[in-house]
């Protein structure tokens, strides 16, 4: 497990950057893959590490392409700034939500992030002055990415520009996962109940976790709509929170390289499956949840770290 | 001297049924005291109590003379109240140097850095090595808990307690569930700790209790039926009684 964990990263970004010459018409829909990658990791990092899921991430997914969108119709078309802006803006959303998510257990957690999802849904919705509603927000444009780099229409700026950030991301959480705050996370994943009796504070672990990973969530949801210049519903709707889920259960929730995997393997399969017919889509996807929970043992990462141990039991 | 630990009428019911009642209980000092009775006799449900595990419904409890009724868990650790669990509480997924080193790190509020590797902490590392060469588990370290034997995963339960440098550890059954050769070494580590930790344990085993005990008290029905030394314990027709009559059912739970 642990080789994989730090060895992944560099074949996975050789392969990103390769995959520019290799596909230069796919550019916009491998820009979507890590956008996508970037919203799983930051789920991931709650369900994976800290071992509490949400049902509602979407809504810092949302809240980050609204903030984007809403700051460039308002004349502060640079996207960088957009970016921090989402980051900070969805964190804050994070960190006022804690306190009732926080609390509870599995059950309760779900039904509470399964709640603030209809409820921003909704706000989203109602506040059409600021939204545009149901039809989402399309006027406006972004400036140039730090001034320098236009996004064209091919989507070259905008591949590199998600690629950066994925990097960024990946390596921030990575670095944290390995870190004392990141042990303490598995801590709480593993055995909730002995965290106090080591004198842990596991609100405020789970606190700052929310934080962060609603953050990066909102980040990714900037992301969507600054290169594909659109904000809309969907963005925060409860779709788009389950599809992140099996997400990270595809590539194998707790592996950084494997949930990417899985964002990757997950749109691929939802792309190729829904041009064949909406039906195929449904099905396929079933099967493949299953397969990656009962077959695999923990998704794409698992089945490579047993194959991994099988091929050195072997050697 | 101010007692270790000092409770006055400490109670908690588990909705109306009283697990432990009017509980006043003095554990000196540097003492090292067990907590005897039949099974469900309110032992497990005491610890809870005293560390904040389960709120008390009533009483006060004191650590070294500080009244620490009103705080939490996690808050009467960071006051040198430490436990381990009857039935293991440990980080299963996690290896042993990761269970042991998270104590330390939570214990220095190192876990609110997430910019520098925790493996990388030379301090934690050697402090947990120590922890572990206490409970002769090193070689043992790098292995995931859940993949240890039982009576090395009772270690491990002692040796995260440890990590939290408690003032007073609180034992409950700490070898439970292992063979009685390996309950034997267990209790010999126990006995190894420093004489100014204070230990208060709960115990089935009379013979493990009347060797390394030095003041016994005993619970019935979740009230204290007497206190004493090993001898004047011993001597109690009471308390034969008590065990005599239930002697079948002393497994562990
Ligand atoms: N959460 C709970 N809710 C209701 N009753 C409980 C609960 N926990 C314990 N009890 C009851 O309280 C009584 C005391 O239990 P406790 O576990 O404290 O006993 P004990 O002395 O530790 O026993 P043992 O020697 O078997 O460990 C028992 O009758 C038990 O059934
Ligand atoms: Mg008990």
């Amino acid at each position: 497990m642990r080789l994989i964990r730090i060895g992944a990263g560099l074949p996975l970004l050789l392969a990103a950057v390769a995959s520019f010459f290799l596909f230069p018409e796919y550019l916009s829909l491998l820009n979507t893959l890590f956008i996508l990658a970037i919203f799983a990791l930051a789920y991931d990092l709650l369900q994976g590490h800290a071992g509490v899921v949400s049902l509602g991430h979407a809504v810092f997914f949302g809240m980050g392409a609204y903030t984007a969108a809403v700051l460039a119709a308002h004349g502060v078309t640079e996207p960088v700034v957009g970016l921090l802006a989402a980051l900070l803006l969805s964190g804050l959303l994070a960190l006022l939500l804690t306190r009732i998510v926080v609390v509870g257990n599995d059950l309760t957690r779900l039904l509470v992030t399964l709640g603030i999802g209809f409820l921003m849904l909704e706000a989203a919705n109602q506040a059409r002055w600021l939204t545009g509603g149901a039809d989402g927000m399309s006027d406006f444009t972004m400036g140039p990415v730090l001034g320098l780099f236009r996004f064209d229409f091919a989507g070259e700026t905008a591949f590199w520009y998600s690629l950066a950030a994925l990097v960024l991301v990946y390596a921030f959480l990575w670095r944290l996962t390995t870190s004392p705050f990141g042990l303490a996370l598995r801590g709480i994943r593993e055995n909730v109940r002995r965290m106090p009796a080591i004198g842990a504070p596991v609100r405020r672990h789970l606190a700052t976790a929310y934080t962060i990973s609603g953050g990066i969530a909102g980040l990714a949801g900037a992301l969507l709509a600054q290169t594909s210049n659109f904000a809309s519903l969907d963005m925060l709707g409860f779709e788009r929170s389950a599809e992140v889920m099996m997400m990270a259960t595809l590539g194998g929730t707790g592996s950084i390289p494997g949930v990417v995997l899985g964002a990757v393997g997950f749109s691929y399969l939802k792309d190729a499956l829904s041009a064949m017919s909406p039906k195929y889509w449904h099905l396929g996807i079933g099967l493949v949840l299953m397969l990656s929970v009962f077959v695999l043992r923990g998704g794409i990462a698992g089945g490579v770290s047993a194959l991994l141990r099988r091929l050195r039991g072997r050697g | 001297m101010t007692p270790a630990i000092e409770t006055e009428g400490l109670t908690l019911r588990y909705g109306h049924f009283t697990a432990v009642g009017d509980v006043s209980l003095r554990v000196e000092a540097g003492a090292r005291h067990a907590l005897i009775g039949p099974n469900g006799a309110g032992k497990t449900s005491l610890v809870h109590a005293l560390t904040g595990n389960v709120p008390a419904t009533a009483g006060r409890i004191r650590v070294a003379g500080q009244d620490v009724t009103a705080l939490s868990q996690a808050e009467r650790v960071r006051r040198g109240l430490a436990r381990t669990f009857q039935i293991n509480q440990l980080f299963r997924g996690l290896t042993v140097m990761e269970n042991v080193s998270l104590a330390i790190l939570e214990r220095e509020r190192k876990t609110r850095q997430f910019w520098r590797s925790f493996a990388a902490d030379r301090a934690v590392a050697e402090e947990a090595r120590e922890h572990l060469a206490f409970a002769h588990l090193e070689e043992l370290a790098d292995r995931p808990v859940r993949s240890l034997p039982y009576g090395s995963q009772r270690l491990v339960e002692i040796a995260i307690a440890l990590a939290t440098r408690p003032r007073v550890l609180v034992l409950d059954e700490p070898a439970a569930g292992v063979p009685a050769a390996q309950s034997e070494s267990i209790f010999e580590r126990i006995n190894a700790l420093p004489r100014d930790l204070t230990l208060l344990f709960v115990e089935h085993d009379m013979g493990l209790v009347f060797r390394f005990a030095e003041r016994i008290t005993v619970l019935v029905g979740g009230r204290i039926m007497t206190e004493g030394t090993p001898a004047e314990i011993q001597a109690d027709e009471r308390v034969r009684e008590v065990y005599l009559g239930r002697r079948g059912h002393h497994g562990a739970a």
